[in-house]
């Protein structure tokens, strides 16, 4: 697969919009085309937020995703919003520390991993979405290596960068978790 | 910065206005362009330039005629509403002959309505951008890249012509990131100024800007003058893009953001075997009308589709005389088409038109 239609969805403060921004980044490095679109209407005021991520060969069409090849779901309601829209043969992660879901299709592939609780366990509260990413990235190889990491260190910001070795940690915690 | 870096298409408007020389930003909140006045707030003081929240849109576009009128490139940058609320201070540069550059990130209306991407200021922009008889150049880009490649260009011409230009975007392409790069202009353009109030220093004749002409025949001979620049800019300044139209049969016309879904739609319908086309003018005004006509020879029909009502087909079925039958398909209030929604009526315009 090298048109990866990517759909990032769960509460705002999940770093959502930050995990997409990571992944694009990481397609860009590679020499890709890509795009990001947030979600900035008004179900982003109510609480959730969702961003589309398009990497592919050739220009991107549409940046907004409406069925996506790969779908991270990340809370209860963004699962149930969109699962029935990924497209057959597509893959979905979602967080079964915050998602009760019943493998209802089986078209996909469904991983779930912990996300949330592995973050607690260690000590990187607040990265259960780069913990995703690392999953993600083990399951597709949708950018190189060398382009993940690049892909994170564009994206922690400059006056953060204590931060880039947590997330470090992160993506290969993800990576590692086998289910 | 000749790399590629990503950016959100307002923050991309904001920067290539920068790069155009423009230090001079007037403006007031609203969504989905935000980011645009929030990236020039955090800059212009920087170099030296102005950023000033006005206190409504309408006092902000006056200060860009200010500015424009002593000869310095000012912006300002809104939302449908907002653009609305600027119509009175767009009619009055354009009366006085006074350039500038107005941004317009469209959302759902009428009234406040919504703020997801829409195209429904299409008549606004290209037919009645305030009261009395007057044009204004409208673009309208349909990638990150080009909303940066447009915006020196618009600056370029709204002063080589002396009028307001405006570039037509919509909250899916200001909130987007995309790849750009910088180029650097290889020649700035020299335009003469030397109609701008600068101050004589009892060393010239007074300059005059100003919209007022009671006389009706100084009136008329000012607007009729206006007109004949039109003329000229409708000749040399129409802008357009084809994709697969060499041998197409069937054409789909759209601009902005939705040209990029039709594109998707075109690509799917040539794999079925349908000879569908892509015409997007990138200049809505002036209209690529010429350039349309040409292809209603070669052409069974034509779609055209915005997100709007439909209001650009107007200009469609003008601009080919309606020599074939014009269909159109639209999505409004911030809805945005899907491909495949494209694809169904190009369908219907190939299977109905045998």
């Amino acid at each position: 697969m090298t048109d990866y239609k990517m759909l990032f969805a769960g509460f705002g403060g999940q770093g959502i919009l930050f995990v997409g921004k990571v992944a694009v980044n990481a397609g860009l490095c590679d020499g890709k085309e890509v795009s990001w679109l947030p979600s900035y209407g008004p179900e982003m005021r109510g609480g959730t937020a969702n961003c589309s991520v398009c990497i592919a060969d050739e220009p991107i069409g549409s940046p907004l995703v409406v069925n996506p090849n790969i779908f991270v779901a990340m809370n209860q309601p963004s699962y149930e919003k969109f699962i029935s829209k990924v497209t057959p043969g597509g893959l979905v992660i979602l967080d079964s520390t915050l998602i009760e879901a019943e493998h209802v299709r089986e078209d996909v592939k469904l991983i779930r991993i912990p996300a949330t609780e592995m973050a607690e366990q260690n000590d990187l509260q607040g990265l259960a979405n780069i913990i995703i990413l690392g999953k993600l990235y083990a399951e597709t190889n949708f950018c190189s290596e060398e382009s993940l990491q690049e892909g994170l260190k564009h994206c922690v910001p400059a006056k953060k960068q204590h931060l880039l070795a947590p997330n470090q940690k992160a993506i290969e915690l993800g990576r590692a978790f086998a289910g | 910065m000749s790399e590629k870096v990503l950016m959100k298409g307002n923050e991309a408007l904001a920067e290539a206005a920068i790069r155009a020389g423009c230090h001079h930003f007037f403006g007031y909140p609203i969504t989905p362009q935000t980011e645009l006045a929030a990236y020039m707030s955090k800059r212009l003081p920087k170099i030296g330039g102005t950023y000033l929240q006005a206190e409504s849109e309408i006092a902000a576009i006056n200060m860009v005629q200010g500015a424009g009128a002593a000869g310095i490139r000012a912006m300002t940058s809104s939302s449908s509403p907002g653009i609305s609320l600027k119509a009175e201070g767009i009619s009055y540069m354009a009366g006085a002959d006074v350039p500038g550059l107005i941004i317009n990130v469209q959302r759902g209306g009428p009234g406040l309505g919504g703020i997801q991407p829409s195209q429904a200021d299409y008549w606004q922009a290209t037919r009645a951008m305030g009261h009395g008889d007057f044009h204004i150049l409208v673009f309208a880009p349909s990638t990150v890249q080009e909303m940066v490649d447009l915006v020196s260009d618009a600056f370029d011409l709204a002063e080589t012509y002396r009028m307001p230009a405006m570039i037509l975007a919509d909250g899916m392409l200001g909130q987007m990131m995309e790849p750009v790069v910088f180029k650097e202009k290889e020649e700035k353009k020299e335009i003469d100024k030397s109609w701008a109030l600068t101050g004589h220093q009892n060393k010239r004749p007074h300059n005059v800007v100003n919209s007022l002409y009671l006389q009706a025949n100084q009136l008329e001979a000012k607007v009729k003058e206006r007109f004949q620049r039109y003329e000229k800019i409708k000749a040399e300044e129409a802008r357009y893009q084809t994709y697969m139209t060499e041998d197409a049969e069937y054409i789909v016309v759209a601009y902005g953001a939705t040209a990029r879904v039709v594109q998707a739609a075109v690509k799917e319908a040539r794999a079925e075997g349908i000879k569908a086309g892509c015409f997007r003018p990138v200049t809505l005004w002036p209209f690529p009308a010429a350039a349309l006509k040409e292809l209603a020879g070669q052409a069974k029909a034509f779609l055209d589709v915005e997100m709007s009502m439909g209001q650009m087909v107007d200009d469609v079925k003008l601009a080919i005389d309606c020599s074939r039958p014009v269909h159109f398909y639209g999505r409004t209030g911030g809805v945005i088409p899907e491909p495949g929604e494209i694809l169904e009526e190009i369908k219907k315009m190939a299977g109905g038109v045998k």
